[in-house]
């Protein structure tokens, strides 16, 4: 229901930041973002509007909730359900929530 | 190494989504015959789920259905005929992209246009008030649609003090009261709920708890990239299997239990709930986000004269373009699919629409005739 | 509602527009062994002079704006008419007409920039205005600046479109979607910033470049204008009765493209390119294609993008590295979305 793009501030002035989208700049607004930002952050855009910043911890968090939902089935309940090879693509991908 | 980095990328792994897929098929293996069946309520879930090409792989004992989560789609054609109508008095109505094409009872914005009306595609709604500004003896009317994540910039920039030839038309809804409708029927087969990632990221969690506690169904938070996906419906299905209907985030780079604070302050501060009623599902009660008294000065339902307009309670199958035999009711609120409507993909496709969820980008039939729910395209 | 009236989507390329000229303006034809006429609905239609084929194609252009981050109307004009020779194997154009529609009221200043514009791609794509016409309009009677125009050359070997079979590689000449995005943000006023930029360019020496490098195992050629790769891909899909999977992950698309597709919830393969041609080669060809398309600065990125097969026939499906679904079919021009 509502397109949201993470971008990275490159800049603030008062409630004006600019906001790269991994290739294009764009205006966002700051009023009604949840925290304050500085340069280098990173914020949620919808429509013009940051909606949130983004701990980059919380990324990192995120994915290593997904591998505990893989490693807990993985223990889990008496059935195989990660085949081994894919155990091993994953800890050779680092999966394991660097 | 480095300091973490925000890419979207990292949430695009492959590897990681076919582990996260293994886990989902063992998990339904022996609901093949009763497939346990999942709700989202987001246009963009759906896009994404289309996207990248998930519908081709979700096991056959999952069920994953779309609710009303296209504020497009749901938009009243009264509210479409009245912005129409107001093209036709001189004034300007800018909107967003998605309702240009969106058939009223006759006419949509683009026909407007093309009748010589002056319509404005705008991105954001500052915009709107920047293109009100430059034309100040012309008064302008932002046609603003959207759930609770785009109600709060509607909110944000009249508190920021539009000039005074800008009005805000609010078909702006609110979703908690439309899960609450669709958790309700009687006959729904709807075993648990994904929210809306980014809808939450406004309101927050915590609201969903009484709602899970009261249906006995599991409601998790959902992201929309393609791990975020999995993960969530990994989540919902572990939940519904064992019984347990509480709330879990799984989006939580951007959701909080209490939401975003500021924007929370500025919804309800500018707007305030009311009926409404919900284009092809019902009238629903405190669903609609009008603006408040304060702000009538702003608001086009004042200056225009332009009442709610409300449905004969519930209009399922009397959506205003609908035939009887169409369907679009019982697909917007997740009781069917839309290969099961007659109409869909022959007398409805995305160039000549019988319902707004085909005319709409976010609308589960258009989707679906784009991109299919199509297994046979599995590897 | 379907009644008998043009909409804007009839002039969006994909299928809306191929019923219109199938059912108004194509009618029979096509039994002349040395004639293509409009019926082929190729990129131009030509006549066979001695050995060789007389090539020549018409094109119409309307871009609001006129000048947009990477080009304005006059090169697209003189680009889309020479990159449609091109596509039909007339790399030499011989010479193009110009024809100028203009509201009263339109500013001389920016008739010069475009008529600038007009010989500096002439210059490029090694070719020349030979006729021009000018007509003025009253107000409002017509948007701006309209121009049309008309190109010819010869072919030694016409590539046609209907030679697709399933084995086929899919190759595009290089990054998708800059112009259509470059040119809705600028429409919309989107402030996109100047990251985006059209990729208006001539192909005509690119394409002789791989037309000399792979010979007759080039079967498929088709500038991905509007309605982008995706409606040129459903239409040699179409004519050739065959489907066509793409490797998601294998598209070359910048970064800026990429971002502003996420941003306005646009598929960069719905958008128009305006110097990007769909190559179709012979599997064994891929290579050489490739190398040949990357020695040209306008082939730079090119890249082997999917494979056409015997099932799905007139689909085109994307691979996404998680499944599979039907890439759509451009219907009407894109809109930026919020949803």
């Amino acid at each position: 229901m509502c397109l949201g793009v993470p971008g990275k501030v490159v800049s603030v002035d008062g409630f004006i930041a600019q906001v790269d989208f991994w290739g294009v700049t764009r205006q966002v607004r700051l009023e009604l973002c949840d925290a304050d930002v500085e340069v280098g952050d990173y914020v949620l855009n919808h429509v013009g509007y940051a909606i949130r910043r983004i701990p980059p911890e919380e990324v990192e968090e995120t994915l290593a909730l997904y591998d505990e939902l893989l490693e807990a089935a993985a223990k889990g309940d008496g059935v195989d359900l990660l085949a081994a090879d894919m155990r091993g693509e994953l800890d050779a991908t680092g999966g394991g929530g660097s | 190494m480095s300091a973490p980095q925000v890419d979207r990328l990292q949430f695009r792994d492959p590897v990681r989504a076919r582990a996260l897929l293994d886990r989902l098929r063992a998990l339904t293996a022996d609901r093949v015959d009763r497939p346990v069946t999942l709700m989202h309520v987001c246009g963009t879930h759906e896009q994404a789920i289309a996207r990248f090409g998930l519908r081709s792989v979700l096991p056959p004992g999952l069920d994953l259905v779309m609710g009303p989560g296209c504020p497009v789609c749901v938009t009243s054609a009264a509210e479409i005929d009245a912005a129409v109508d107001l093209t036709r008095r001189g004034v300007r109505v800018a909107t967003y992209g998605d309702m240009i094409r969106v058939p009223g009872t006759t006419l949509s914005l683009a026909d407007a246009q093309a009748e010589g009306g002056r319509v404005e595609l705008v991105y954001g709604v500052d915009q709107a008030v920047e293109l009100a500004r430059a034309e100040p003896e012309t008064p302008l009317v932002f046609f603003a649609t959207g759930f609770e994540t785009t109600a709060v910039t509607t909110a944000a920039a009249l508190l920021a003090g539009p000039p005074d030839n800008f009005f805000v038309y609010s078909a702006h809804k609110y979703v908690p009261p439309a899960m609450e409708v669709v958790a309700a029927m009687p006959d729904t087969r709807v075993e648990g709920f994904l929210a809306a990632g980014h809808a939450a990221t406004i309101t927050g969690f915590d609201l969903f708890e009484p709602m899970a506690r009261a249906w006995g169904k599991p409601i998790v938070i959902m992201g929309f990239e393609p791990l975020d996906i999995l993960a969530a419906l990994v989540r919902a299905v572990e939940l519904v299997i064992s019984g347990t209907p509480t709330v879990e985030n799984l989006f939580p780079r951007c959701v909080t239990g209490p939401g975003n604070g500021r924007a929370l302050g500025a919804l309800w501060q500018v707007f305030e709930l009311t009926r409404g009623h919900w284009r092809g599902i019902a009238d629903l009660d405190a669903a609609d986000l009008d603006l408040r008294p304060e702000f009538a000065r702003w608001d086009a339902r004042v200056r225009f004269d332009l009442p709610r307009q409300l449905g004969d309670g519930d209009d399922t199958a009397a959506c205003p373009v609908c035939p009887p035999q169409q369907r679009c009711g019982d697909i917007l609120v997740g009781n069917a699919r839309p290969d099961d409507c007659p109409l869909f993909g022959r007398a409805c496709t995305p160039d000549s629409p019988v319902g707004a969820s085909m005319v709409s980008s976010e609308g589960m039939c258009r989707i679906w005739f784009q991109y299919g729910g199509r297994p046979e395209l599995g590897p | 509602m379907s009644d008998d009236r043009i909409k804007m989507a009839h002039g969006a390329g994909g299928s809306l527009m191929r019923d219109l000229i199938g059912d108004v303006f194509v009618r029979g034809g096509g039994d002349d062994p040395d004639v293509v006429g409009p019926e082929a609905m190729e990129d131009g239609g030509a006549v066979r002079v001695g050995d060789r084929w007389l090539v020549t194609t018409a094109d119409a252009h309307v871009v609001a704006p006129a000048f947009f981050p990477g080009g304005d109307i006059g090169r697209l004009a003189v680009c889309g008419t020479v990159n449609d020779l091109a596509m039909m194997g007339a790399t030499a154009p011989l010479g193009l007409t110009i024809t100028v529609v203009v509201e009263e009221g339109y500013g001389r200043d920016d008739l010069r920039r475009i008529q600038a514009s007009i010989d500096a791609a002439c210059a490029e794509a090694g070719t020349r205005v030979l006729a021009g016409d000018t007509k003025v309009m009253g107000k409002g009677e017509v948007d701006g600046v309209v121009l049309s125009s008309a190109g010819f050359g010869f072919a030694d070997r016409l590539v046609r479109d209907r030679g697709m079979r399933a084995g086929d590689r899919v190759i595009i000449t290089g990054s998708i979607g800059d112009h259509g995005l470059a040119v809705m943000s600028a429409r919309h006023d989107l402030g996109l910033g100047d990251q985006l930029q059209s990729d208006v360019a001539p192909l005509n020496t690119l394409v002789a470049r791989l037309m000399e490098a792979v010979g007759d195992d080039l079967v498929g050629l088709k500038d991905a204008t509007r309605g982008g790769v995706s409606a040129v891909l459903h239409e040699l899909a179409d004519k050739n009765g065959a489907g066509v999977v793409l490797d998601d992950v294998a598209l070359p698309i910048s970064d800026a493209a990429r971002a502003a597709g996420e941003l306005l919830g646009v598929d960069p393969l719905v958008v128009a390119n305006e110097g990007k041609a769909v190559v179709i080669v012979r599997p064994g060809a891929v290579e050489a294609a490739l190398a040949a398309l990357r020695a040209d600065p306008l082939g730079r990125d090119a890249a082997a993008i999917g494979e056409v097969i015997a099932d799905h026939a007139g689909r085109v499906i994307v691979d996404t590295g998680f499944g599979r679904r039907l890439l759509a079919e451009p219907r009407g021009e894109p809109l930026p979305r919020i949803c």
